[in-house]
């Protein structure tokens, strides 16, 4: 039962990591139609942003005003990076080929994936330790102050994404988009505008998953974007690629199955047996979770 | 008629690469009038359509609304003017909401109008008792009431009507025709595309037939109805 609450607690906490970044994924699919494989390195690059933003322009403060500011800043800063991605690599390419989108996509991955590099080098950095170690001991259960503050957070992110998208004009301009953009057009939407949201959204909720992946595993690795962000295509593809309540679903579960695989079967085989589930659920429900709830009439 | 000018086509040119699609089509459209815009399909019809509310590029030519230039200006921009589409094929929000299909039509706005609101309600009670539902699971005629009057939505001078009656049954394109009408006597100028050549002229005042790109005939609803090409081609009549 003890391994049942840790890895139940572990799982809940990479569960919310994973839909944090799968929500990038899945956004930008549903607007428009393109896997932005430059995702999850975008996600790495916030974790080294975040840890240069803490020693250069918060010098290593880590009271809660300043990690607060280390947040945000970093959100913002990948925000703008995301914006001009989606100007260079996708903008140009809206009516080309959808491959040719995908290989700028792998382009791009590419290129972030080796900026890392130059700047921070090739070999693992340590994240700041921004929250204090505090630890809450239940009978053998060990539940830490991160676990809680990631959970909790993303919980509320996710929330509130999900109240902006379904209830506010602008979300449904962006649920209209995604649906059908000249249509979107003909009711005044600004199409490149809700795109340039969609990256601005996608983007800091990344770079917010990216810093917990910081905060949480501590050890940061300019390629760990190809790791993190697998998981959370993953996710979104369970959960159903371009539904916003199936990345966050996806994420949780995918967390909740890798970790009770971990703690039952083994953490080597936890990689194989996230693969086999992603294949049972794309032979049993090819669309994913909660993938396309009525059918286009034509 | 009066001669108050709402709109013009003039030599309007487009391409869909090597392909010429319209050769230079002009028309024009009078405050207040019904004017359909026939011919058979790849005529061009849809794409004047979609010229108008800059969907597609135009390659020559200028299209006119109240004196402004259209051609310059980009697609989201257009509804503003008062400039409404209900475009081929009534590409609804299938999974939005009918209420939340209205409500967008009026985004440009920022506000809705309760009493345009009403008024749809009113011609299209359809709307009113599913208006929680998921638009895709509308018949395919309701859908068709839903995009003409998300089209409505914004209040618009002018709104274009292509092909109403694409894949209805003939029960509901009567009920849609009636409503045409309807909204023509509101004070709504309507430019109607449609292949139901005796019911489009039917109802409208003027109206143009397109042959591959070009205007071939033009002229009132009642002379091109008697001319022996537009029955010949359209009506199904030989003489």
């Amino acid at each position: 039962m003890e391994t049942f609450f840790q890895q139940l607690a572990n799982g809940l906490t990479i569960g919310s990591m994973f839909a944090l970044v799968a929500l990038g994924y899945t956004m930008v699919y549903g607007v428009m139609r393109l896997i932005n494989f430059a995702h999850g390195d975008m996600v790495a690059a916030s974790a080294f942003v975040g840890l240069t933003v803490y020693t250069q322009v918060m010098g290593q403060a880590s009271s809660l005003f300043a990690v607060i500011a280390i947040f945000m800043l970093t959100a913002g800063l990948m925000a703008c990076v995301g914006v001009v991605l989606e100007r260079v690599a996708y903008r140009p390419l809206r009516t080309a080929p959808r491959l040719s989108a995908v290989v700028s996509a792998l382009g791009a991955s590419l290129v972030i994936q080796n900026g890392i590099m130059l700047i921070w080098g090739p070999r693992m950095r340590i994240f700041p330790e921004l929250v204090p170690q505090h630890y809450w001991h239940f009978g053998g259960v060990v539940i830490s102050l991160i676990q809680v503050l990631i959970l909790v957070i993303s919980l509320v992110l996710m929330v509130a994404l999900y109240l902006f998208i379904e209830k506010t004009r602008i979300g449904a301009a962006v649920r209209a988009s995604s649906i059908d953009q000249d249509a979107a057009r003909l009711m005044g939407i600004n199409v490149n505008n809700i795109i340039a949201l969609i990256f601005i959204i996608g983007s800091s909720l990344g770079a917010i998953g990216g810093l917990f992946i910081g905060l949480y595993y501590r050890g940061i690795t300019f390629n760990m974007g190809w790791q993190y962000g697998l998981y959370a295509f993953i996710a979104a593809i369970l959960g159903g690629i371009g539904n916003i309540p199936g990345a966050m679903l996806g994420g949780m579960l995918l967390g909740l199955f890798s970790a009770f695989i971990s703690g039952y079967v083994s953490s080597t085989w936890a990689d194989a047996f996230t693969f086999m589930l992603l294949i049972f659920i794309l032979i049993v429900r090819p669309t994913g979770l909660l993938g396309e709830r009525v059918a286009e009439k034509v | 008629m009066s001669n108050d000018v709402l709109f013009t086509i003039e030599d309007l040119e487009v391409s869909y690469g090597a392909i010429a699609a319209l050769k230079g089509v002009s028309l024009e459209v009078q405050r207040g009038e019904i004017v359909t815009i026939l011919g058979a399909n790849g005529a061009g019809k849809t794409t004047t359509m979609r010229a108008i509310s800059q969907l597609i590029k135009t390659k020559s030519g200028s299209i006119r609304f109240k004196g402004q230039e259209l051609t310059k200006i980009p697609a989201h921009k257009i509804v503003k003017l008062g400039i409404s589409h209900s475009p081929e094929g009534r590409r609804v929000f299938g999974v939005l909401t009918v209420e939340e299909n209205l409500l967008l039509g009026t985004y440009s706005k920022g506000k809705v109008n309760p009493k345009t609101l009403r008024w749809i309600y009113e011609m299209f009670p359809r709307l009113e008792e599913r208006r929680k539902q998921l638009a895709g699971t509308l018949s395919g005629g309701e859908q068709q009431m839903l995009a003409i009057g998300r089209a409505l939505m914004s209040d618009p001078e002018m709104v274009l009507l292509d092909e109403p009656s694409l894949g209805i049954a003939p029960i509901l394109v009567k009920a849609i025709f009636e409503q045409i009408k309807e909204i023509s006597r509101q004070g709504v100028t309507v430019l109607l595309v449609e292949q139901n050549a005796k019911a489009a002229l039917k109802l409208a005042d003027r109206g143009y037939v397109l042959e591959v790109g070009k205007i071939a005939l033009e002229g009132p609803s009642a002379d091109l109805l008697a001319s022996e090409k537009v029955q010949e081609a359209y009506l199904g009549k030989k003489n």
